[in-house]
C-alpha cells in the first residue's frame, strides 16, 4: 500500500501542473535539494545546507522558532478575533465580553490570543539572552542583533497597543499612563502624545489609532524585518554553534 | 617577468579606457548631468519634506469630540465647609476651606491617573504610584513631579460654581460666598 501512494505522488510530482509550480522536479540529487529550496520564495530566505549540529536542541533551545510560532498564533487568533470586533467606544469593551461568553470558542481564541502574547514577549527576551550569552551577536552577525533589537521593539508596541483595545479600566490607565510616558519626551513630548492618541485624552480617537497599529501596521512591521531577520541568517554565515567539545 | 605590463599595453580595451579619462574634462553633458542628478536630488528631498508635512496635518485632529474645559461645578451649599469634593466625570475637587472655596486639578501630574480623596488620612492619594498630595495640592510623598494644579474658579451669575481646567493659577485664589 505504502508503494502504490508513493508512486501516485512520484506521478502527481512528473505532472506537468506539478512542474510548473515545483521547477526543480522531484529528483533527490543535491542538485535538486538545493533548487528546491532556492526557488521557493518563502524557503529561499534560509542555507540550503546546514550543519547537522545546527538542528540540535543546544545551541539555540529553538528559541527563536519558537517565537515564530507564537507569531504564527497571534495572527491566527487575532485575525479571527477582528470578525467579532468593532473599535469604536463602547462597542468595544461589550464586543471583547461578548467574545468571551457569547461567541462559540471566543473565550479560546481570546485567551489564546493573550497567552501566545505573554508567550512571544518571554520567548524574544529569551531568544535574546540566549544570542547574547553565546556571543551570536558578534561579528559578521551584529546587524543582525539591531534587526533582533528592533523586533524587540515592534513585539512591545504590538503587547502595548493590544492592551487598550479591550476598552476596560485596566487598558484605559494603562495607556493613560503608557501616553504620558511620551509626553516625558523633551520639547516633542506633548506633540507626539497628542499624535499617538489623536486628541488630548485616552478616548475613541486613541482607540481607533491604536487599533490600526496594532492589526495593520505593527504586523506588517514585524513580517519585513522577521524576514529580513531570517535572511540575513544564511547571509551572515548561518546560525552560530559554537565548535564541539565531543572528538 | 612583466606579463602584466604588455597586457595592459596591448589591450585595446585599457587603451580606449584611457581615452575616455583623458576625455572626461571636456565632457560637454556633464554639466547638464549634474545639473539634473541635483534637479532630481531636490525635488526628491522636497517631495519627501512635503509628504512629511502632509502626514503630520493629517494625523493632527482639527476637530476634537472632548469634554470642553469649563464645568460647572455645583452650588456652593452643595459643599459643606471644611469638604473635599471629587467629581471623577470633570476630574476636579472642589474644596470649602477656610478662606474660601478653591478647586485642584484631580489628575495625578506623574503619569496621568485620577486621584482620590481619602478623609481618614486627610490627603488625596493616587491608586497608580502611590503619590500623595494634602488639600493645597502640595505632594507629600510619591514620585510626583509637581503639585496638584489650582484650577480658576468663580460664581456664575445664576450662583453656580464654574471651573476652567485650561487655567491653571500660578497663585492661590479663593472664591468667598
Amino acid at each position: 500500500m505504502p508503494s502504490t501512494i508513493k508512486r501516485e505522488l512520484e506521478r502527481i510530482k512528473a505532472s506537468e501542473v506539478w512542474r510548473s509550480i515545483f521547477r526543480s522536479g522531484s529528483g533527490t540529487s543535491n542538485l535538486h535539494r538545493s533548487q528546491a529550496v532556492q526557488q521557493n520564495v518563502f524557503l529561499h530566505l534560509f542555507s540550503v545546507k546546514i550543519r547537522s549540529r545546527v538542528l540540535d536542541f543546544k545551541p539555540t533551545w529553538y528559541l527563536g522558532a519558537l517565537t515564530l510560532c507564537t507569531f504564527f498564533i497571534l495572527v491566527a487568533t487575532g485575525i479571527l478575533l477582528m470578525f467579532y470586533y468593532h473599535p469604536s467606544v463602547p462597542q468595544a469593551y461589550s464586543d471583547m465580553k461578548d467574545l468571551q461568553f457569547v461567541v462559540s470558542s471566543g473565550v479560546f481564541l481570546r485567551n489564546l490570543h493573550r497567552w501566545s502574547a505573554h508567550a512571544m514577549v518571554f520567548l524574544v527576551f529569551a531568544h535574546m539572552f540566549k544570542v547574547f550569552y553565546r556571543g551570536a551577536y558578534r561579528p559578521p552577525r551584529q546587524f543582525n542583533w539591531v534587526i533582533g533589537v528592533i523586533l524587540l521593539l515592534v513585539t512591545l508596541l504590538l503587547s502595548y497597543t493590544g492592551y487598550l483595545l479591550p476598552w476596560d479600566q485596566l487598558a484605559y490607565w494603562a495607556v493613560t499612563v503608557g501616553s504620558n510616558i511620551a509626553k516625558a519626551v523633551p520639547l516633542a513630548g506633548s506633540k507626539m502624545r497628542f499624535l499617538l492618541l489623536g486628541g488630548n485624552e485616552v478616548n475613541a480617537n486613541a482607540l481607533l489609532r491604536f487599533y490600526v497599529l496594532h492589526c495593520v501596521i505593527l504586523p506588517l512591521t514585524a513580517v519585513l524585518l522577521i524576514a529580513i531577520h531570517f535572511w540575513r541568517i544564511r547571509k551572515d554565515g548561518g546560525l552560530h554553534v559554537p565548535e564541539s567539545k565531543k572528538p | 617577468m612583466s606579463n602584466g605590463k604588455i597586457e595592459a599595453q596591448n589591450n585595446p580595451l585599457i587603451g580606449q579606457q584611457s581615452t575616455a579619462d583623458s576625455r572626461k574634462g571636456e565632457c560637454e553633458n556633464c554639466g547638464r548631468r549634474e545639473f539634473f542628478a541635483k534637479l532630481g536630488m531636490g525635488s526628491l528631498i522636497v517631495a519627501g519634506v512635503g509628504a512629511g508635512l502632509f502626514t503630520y496635518e493629517y494625523f493632527s485632529p482639527n476637530v476634537l469630540f472632548e469634554a470642553p474645559p469649563i464645568v460647572k461645578a455645583g452650588k456652593p451649599d452643595q459643599f459643606p465647609p471644611g469638604s473635599v469634593t471629587l467629581d471623577p466625570q470633570s476630574g476636579i475637587y472642589m474644596i470649602n476651606g477656610p478662606k474660601g472655596y478653591y478647586a485642584l486639578g484631580a489628575i495625578c501630574t506623574h503619569l496621568g491617573c485620577l486621584t482620590a480623596w481619602k478623609p481618614d488620612l486627610d490627603l488625596i492619594a493616587c491608586p497608580c504610584h502611590g503619590s500623595r498630595f494634602n488639600r493645597d495640592g502640595v505632594k507629600v510623598a510619591g514620585p510626583a513631579p509637581q503639585p496638584l494644579p489650582w484650577l480658576k474658579v468663580w460664581l456664575s451669575d445664576d450662583g453656580y460654581l464654574m471651573v476652567d481646567r485650561s487655567n491653571i493659577l500660578k497663585a492661590q485664589e479663593f472664591v468667598k460666598v
